[in-house]
Parts: C-alpha cells; sequence; structure tokens
C-alpha cells in the first residue's frame, strides 16, 4: 500500500507536472482564468490520463511482444486522439450534464503534453498495472491542484498595474515562477513520509 | 483545404524571416513553451532539442504540404499527427544511436515533439495551404527561430545557474551560481523576463512617438494547440489571442448548458 500512496503523492507535489515537470503547460496557462474553467479542464485532463494509461500501458506488452517497441510514439498519440474523441462522443450521448461541464475540454485535450507524457513515463518508469493506474490519478490531480492554485493567483493578478511589456503573458509566467518555488519546498516530503 | 486562401503567395525571404523574428514560436506566438521551459537547463540541451523540432518541422511540413489535396479535410489532424509522429520518431532513433548523451539528457520531451503545437500548428494553419517549397522554408524558419529562443533561454540559465556555457566555465571562481536558474521556477521568471524584454523593443517605436499610455494592453497569445483544436481560431498579427480563445470556450459552456436545458 505504501508504494502506492509514494507514488500517488509524489506525482502530486513533488513531481507535479506542470509546476515541476512542465508538461501541460499551455492549457495551464490558457484556460487558468477563471475558477469554474481551471476545475473543469483539470478534471477532465484527470478522466483522460486514467483512461489513457490504462489502455496505453497493456499496449506496449502488445508492443514489446511483437518486437515493435519503436512504434510507441505513434501508437500511443494516435490511442489517445481517437480515445479523446470517442470519449466526448459517449459523454453527449449517455452523460449530457457532465458533458456540459467537461465535454467543451475534451477536444483540447488531444494535443495537451502531459495526457502522452504520462503514458510514456509509466512505461519508463517500469510501473505495474495498478502502479502505472495510480501515477495517471496522481499526474491528473497535481494538474487539477496547480490550475486551482494558479486560477487563484491570476484572478488576483488582474488587479495588478505591472510596468507595460510586462502585462499579460510575461507577468502570469513571473507569478507561475513563484508558485513553482512553493512547490520545491515539497521535493523530499515523500520520501520522508513513506521512506522509499 | 484549398490553397486559394492565400491570395498573395509570400516570398520565400519573408517566408524565412518571419519565424525568426516577428512570429517567434516561444518569445512571440507563445508555442511550444512546454520544451522552452523544461530542457533549457544547458544550453547543449537548447540547442538539440530546436535542432530536432526543426528537422521535424521542416520534414513534416514538406509531407503535409505534398499530401494536401489528397487528405479530406475530415480526418487532416489525425493525419498530420500520424506524419509528424512517424518523423518524430526518426529524430529519437537518429538521436538514439548518433548523441545518446542528448538522448538520455531529453529524456521524454524527445518524443513530445509530436504534441508540440509548433508542429501542428505549422501543418495546419501554412503546410496545408502553400506548396511543399515554401512549407519547408516556413518550417526552417519556424525552426531556428524556436531553436534560437532555446539557445538563449539555456544560456541565460546555463550561466547564472551552473556559471558554465556549454559545459564551460565563464564566471569567475568565488562567484556562486544562482542555483534557482536551474529549478523550474528559475524557468518561469526566466521567460518570463525574456517575453517582457520582447515585448520591450516591440512597443519601442510606440513609446518614442508617445503612443503608448497604461490604457493599453498587449494582446495576450497563448498556444493551447489552439490553433488545432478550434480549427484555426481567429488570429491577431499571426498569434492567437487568449481573450478570443477563453470567450470562445465559455461560450462553448453556455452553449452546452443551454442544449442540456432544452432536453430536460
Amino acid at each position: 500500500m505504501a508504494q502506492y500512496a509514494s507514488i500517488l503523492f509524489s506525482m502530486i507535489l513533488v513531481n507535479n507536472f506542470v509546476l515541476v515537470k512542465f508538461l501541460g503547460i499551455c492549457p495551464f496557462l490558457g484556460v487558468s482564468k477563471r475558477f469554474d474553467s481551471a476545475v473543469g479542464m483539470g478534471c477532465a485532463v484527470t478522466l483522460v490520463m486514467l483512461l489513457a494509461v490504462s489502455i496505453t500501458w497493456p499496449l506496449q506488452r502488445l508492443l514489446e511482444a511483437w518486437g515493435i517497441e519503436y512504434l510507441q510514439t505513434i501508437v500511443f498519440i494516435l490511442v489517445i486522439a481517437t480515445l479523446v474523441q470517442l470519449l466526448e462522443m459517449a459523454l453527449k450521448r449517455f452523460v449530457p450534464s457532465l458533458h456540459a461541464s467537461l465535454g467543451v475540454f475534451l477536444p483540447l485535450i488531444t494535443t495537451n503534453c502531459s495526457v502522452l507524457g504520462v503514458a510514456i513515463l509509466a512505461v519508463d518508469e517500469g510501473y505495474t498495472y495498478p502502479e502505472a493506474l495510480v501515477a495517471a490519478l496522481g499526474a491528473g490531480l497535481g494538474f487539477l491542484l496547480a490550475m486551482v492554485l494558479f486560477s487563484g493567483v491570476r484572478s488576483s493578478l488582474e488587479e495588478a498595474e505591472p510596468p507595460q511589456a510586462f502585462r499579460g503573458m510575461p507577468i502570469t509566467l513571473i507569478a507561475a515562477a513563484i508558485v513553482a518555488m512553493s512547490f520545491m519546498g515539497f521535493s523530499g516530503v515523500v520520501d520522508h513520509l513513506f521512506g522509499a | 483545404m484549398t490553397s486559394s486562401s492565400s491570395s498573395i503567395e509570400p516570398s520565400v525571404a519573408s517566408t524565412l524571416s518571419r519565424g525568426l523574428l516577428a512570429e517567434n514560436p516561444a518569445l512571440r506566438q507563445m508555442l511550444g513553451l512546454c520544451p522552452t521551459l523544461a530542457v533549457t537547463t544547458a544550453v547543449s540541451n537548447g540547442i538539440g532539442m530546436g535542432l530536432a523540432t526543426t528537422f521535424v518541422l521542416v520534414c513534416s511540413g514538406t509531407v503535409v504540404s505534398l499530401l494536401r489535396k489528397v487528405i479530406p479535410s475530415s480526418v487532416r489532424i489525425p493525419a498530420f499527427i500520424t506524419i509528424i509522429a512517424s518523423f518524430v520518431t526518426l529524430v529519437m532513433m537518429l538521436t538514439k544511436a548518433y548523441l545518446p548523451a542528448l538522448d538520455e539528457a531529453l529524456g521524454i520531451y524527445l518524443p513530445l515533439i509530436v504534441v508540440n503545437c509548433i508542429v501542428l500548428g505549422r501543418a495546419e494553419m501554412f503546410a496545408s495551404q502553400h506548396g511543399p517549397l515554401l512549407s519547408a522554408v516556413d518550417g526552417l524558419g519556424m525552426g531556428l527561430g524556436f531553436t534560437i529562443s532555446l539557445t538563449l533561454m539555456s544560456a541565460i540559465r546555463e550561466v547564472l545557474g551552473n556559471g558554465s556555457f556549454l559545459g564551460m566555465r565563464v564566471l569567475p571562481l568565488g562567484v556562486e551560481p544562482i542555483g534557482i536558474m536551474l529549478m523550474p521556477a528559475g524557468g518561469f521568471a526566466v521567460l518570463g523576463v525574456l517575453i517582457a524584454a520582447s515585448l520591450w523593443i516591440e512597443q519601442y517605436p510606440d513609446r518614442r512617438d508617445g503612443l503608448l499610455n497604461d490604457a493599453t494592453m498587449p494582446a495576450e497569445s497563448l498556444c493551447a494547440a489552439c490553433p488545432v483544436q478550434c480549427g484555426g481560431v481567429e488570429l491577431v498579427n499571426g498569434s492567437c489571442a487568449t481573450e478570443g480563445y477563453v470567450s470562445k470556450l465559455e461560450e462553448a459552456v453556455i452553449a452546452a448548458q443551454a442544449e442540456l436545458k432544452e432536453r430536460d
């Protein structure tokens, strides 16, 4: 059990996908302006990550069995693109209420590098199937956490009056630097807690 | 997806130079920020990543352009992704075989060139509407512009954070490097300052003529892979406007909720 908790918390805090590994920066900067958009995007990414890894991990075993590991990138990205499309259609058809809140974010996720990132990472780290799923959940929750925290910072930034050249994206990146700095405080925490 | 959408074919020289400065992917269009932030802790990594991306941009641009009349527009995105992924796989194999140290340093970010918004963005916005030669030149310009910004960014971070340039010590002994420059926080801060600097240079004529006042806000641009997702969202000076993007997203939420209400 401890190893699952260790993977989960290190993915959320120590190796936070956005603030430490720089994966999924585009939606992080683009959709974090409002709290509810940030939550919607975060939940959609978590869902897609879980589904993607649940498919790509067994697929990797298949690629290895056939000796065609070099097709990993092509296969994974096509699986993710198809999955996102299917998920959107399924949500629209069967769970329209969920589609209304999450569905609009789904098409934005196909080329979100954090989804492909977690799929490749789970393979590279040599996780077992349950470990890979926990890692995907952790990566998604970490993304959600970063989005929610940053949407709060963004709403305060609206009032700020930085020098002309810093308006817009530059001051947002500086704010992200300060949030990232706070996440540096977590390094080592998980190792101490779970003795990994 | 016909070539008639561009009334005047741009010249080769202007296509090349556009990517270097005016529409520099990382600093002006704010595309491909993930690798810009992630691999720029050493100059060699920055250059390696930039050149790998350039290779993919040039090759995928050419192939997409050659196939632009064959690929039906409804399946163009999956087709583009497959083309791009093939070239990324090629780059990965070449790097692993000939530059194992670079392969080790870039790690997961090498396969992630597939989802770099610059590559798909250029395929969708340029290569699918122009001839193969121009598309290759456009890819080269964008790729070199990306390489320049990655090199600049990694030079600042390596010199300040490690006291070295391409592995050679440049700071005098006794000067302590600023370790945080190599940390994620340093990446965000350096990119923020670089973008501010490029905005400051861009605003220079307006500032000199007194046209700039506190009320003028710069057009905020962003990646979010939107040129692809929204099928070429409205572009302001060649870059995607955040405001337009976010309001589109909100419109979509409202429309979806209205549709839901109608069903009830």
